[in-house]
């Protein structure tokens, strides 16, 4: 039998705000344990929650990039259940009326290709705290600092059949966010987690297959691969005879498979009712237009900008619009070298970023800035050195020896365009080769790569290729 | 009646109240009236009402954005039953 794939994805985006959601303890990253766990945070009794502007402002952010409804009127609810890293016995969330309501994003899952997910709902919510289960035998150690920290449950509309397309869209919310400065992306510190709901039926069929969801994902390259596990699994399940249990699974990243996890009854009976310390959040038409107002071009603008402004292949212009950071290195070299953005595209996206991931560097990081690189690329196209005496230049560059014309006068590396200079170069190889001149002459015409290879060779690759072909062939004339 | 002892016992059991054997059925009884009551309140047309999250006609305050609370662990840990390393122990919640 043949079979589909569906799967949606809910996505918890850490707010990149100074303080908590409901407290002015602070969110930073890393300080000793408890030490950002203040009254509201530990539910301590006696305490109210207020609500951080800088919150709502972010989600309203989030919702207007993606074309969202705005929630005129919002409110909070509680989600009860017990652990130890939930003091108050409950969470605040976001149940009937969120403040993002539907929207959509459109994706590109392989080249040339594109696809628009719906986005259900994107609501606000406060994170647990932390339990350590390997510092002390027998009990366990809770951390609070994360408790209260604010989150955008961000879910998707089961709109995705593999899990291609599923990484597709978790990459494109991932720069999304970093791009519109609401999180940072931090996916090692939790910054952006992700949940995937996946079910298979057969083809043609309507109705949705029984659902598993997955979490327990902590990158792009686990997320494909927990999602094609558990397709597996439950294909295996259905072709054995069996029923797919609706359930929580978590994914093991180094068995490469996903568990059931022991789900107890209650499980899922959170009785949600609206929060008594919070009033709804109202939000007015003002507030969103000065919002909208505020944005930065979106990834999507600058890709479609990237290919019908600057006429760059749809691949480049995808890749230059995947996160903040390269894009932003692209246009400040722009401002440059404005008359070559597709000069400027292949060296970011081939030397430079290959160079970059070697080093595990990102482009923030580069050690050769924009100013450095347009500097090199403006020796290529004003015919100063060639494209391969460049690499040699970049290289040098990358290792800190300055500036690309520093480098190109120290090393000597101009390019020879002096037609003598290069004539006496072709006569010396053309005396020193005549069988090769023959074989040219009896209409070898490949011949002449040879030729120019070794021209090239002699002249330490500095000679103009495009000289030295043209006057090549004059001398090669019988 | 609308609720049954198991569903006194469950719910019960979610919010970790203790009860006694002997009560369930009153509690029972009791919980079920009020939502009677609340059943009987159902049979009032409100197509055209609002659903209204809180009793007040007032909206959220916000606050501004500053990480201002000072680190006060060892106030809020000298009232707490176990601590260690600047961490709250509990018992073991994962097998």
């Amino acid at each position: 039998m043949q079979w589909e794939t569906v799967i949606g994805l809910e996505i918890h985006a850490q707010l990149a705000t100074k303080s908590k959601i409901f407290s002015a303890a602070s969110t930073a990253f890393g300080a000793e344990p408890n030490t950002q766990a203040c009254a509201v945070d530990l539910g301590l009794p006696g305490v109210l929650p207020v609500l951080n502007k800088e919150v709502v402002n972010m989600a309203i952010k989030f919702g207007v990039a993606i074309d969202a409804e705005i929630g005129r009127e919002s409110v909070f609810a509680r989600k009860n259940y017990f652990y130890p890293d939930l003091p108050k016995g409950y969470q605040i969330s976001q149940m009937d009326l969120p403040i993002v309501g539907k929207g959509r994003l459109t994706i590109s899952p392989a080249e040339g290709v594109s696809k628009v997910v719906g986005i259900t709902r994107a609501h606000l919510e406060e994170d647990a705290g932390k339990s350590l289960h390997d510092q002390f035998p027998g009990q366990t150690g809770v951390d609070l600092n994360r408790a209260g920290t604010p989150l955008l449950e961000i879910v998707s509309e089961p709109d995705m059949s593999s899990a291609k397309e599923a990484v597709a869209y978790a990459r494109k919310i991932h720069s999304l966010v970093q791009f519109i400065e609401i999180c940072d992306g931090n996916m090692a510190q939790g910054s952006l987690r992700c949940d995937a709901n996946v079910s298979v039926r057969p083809v043609g069929q309507q109705e949705l297959g029984t659902r598993a969801e997955i979490k327990n994902i902590n990158s792009f390259r686990f997320l494909e691969r927990a999602i094609n596990y558990e397709i597996e699994r439950q294909i295996d399940v259905i072709e054995d005879g069996g029923t797919v249990v609706q359930e929580t699974r978590l994914y093991d990243s180094e068995k490469n498979e996903t568990r059931s996890m022991r789900s107890k009854e209650e499980a899922n009976d959170y009785r949600y009712f609206p929060d008594p310390d919070l009033l709804p959040v109202r939000v007015t038409d003002e507030d969103i237009e000065t919002i909208r107002t505020s944005l930065p071009e979106l990834p999507e603008q600058k890709r479609l900008r990237y290919i019908n402004e600057l006429k760059l292949t749809d691949y480049n212009a995808e890749l230059l619009s995947s996160s903040r950071e390269i894009a932003d290195y692209f246009e400040t070299a722009l401002c440059r070298l404005s008359d070559q953005p597709s000069l400027l595209a292949n060296w970011i996206l081939g030397d430079l970023t290959g160079a970059l991931n070697k080093s595990e560097m990102g482009f923030a990081d580069s050690p050769i800035n924009p100013e450095q690189l347009t500097g090199l690329l403006t020796r290529i196209s004003d015919n100063t050195i060639s494209g391969k005496i460049a690499k040699e230049v970049f290289e040098a560059m990358w290792n800190g020896e300055g500036s690309a014309d520093d480098i190109i006068d120290s090393k000597g590396l101009k390019q020879i365009t002096d037609t003598g200079a290069i004539e006496q170069l072709i006569n010396d190889v053309i005396a020193s080769n005549p069988e090769q001149v023959e074989q040219f002459r009896a209409g070898k015409e490949k011949v002449l790569g040879f030729f120019v290879g070794q021209i090239m060779k002699q002249s330490k690759g500095k000679a103009n290729p495009g000289q030295v072909n043209q006057l090549l062939r004059e001398k090669l004339k019988p | 009646m609308s609720l049954k002892t198991e569903d006194v016992k469950n719910i019960a059991h979610l919010a970790r109240l203790a009860i006694d054997d002997d009560a369930v059925t009153d509690y029972a009884s009791d919980l079920s009236n009020i939502l009677d009551l609340v059943e009987q309140m159902n049979q009032v047309d409100t197509d055209n009402v609002q659903p209204m999250a809180h009793p007040m006609d007032a909206q959220q305050r916000l606050r501004d954005d500053d990480a201002s609370e000072p680190d006060q662990r060892d106030k809020f840990q000298s009232i707490a039953p176990d601590v260690e390393n600047g961490l709250y122990r509990v018992p073991k919640v994962i097998e």
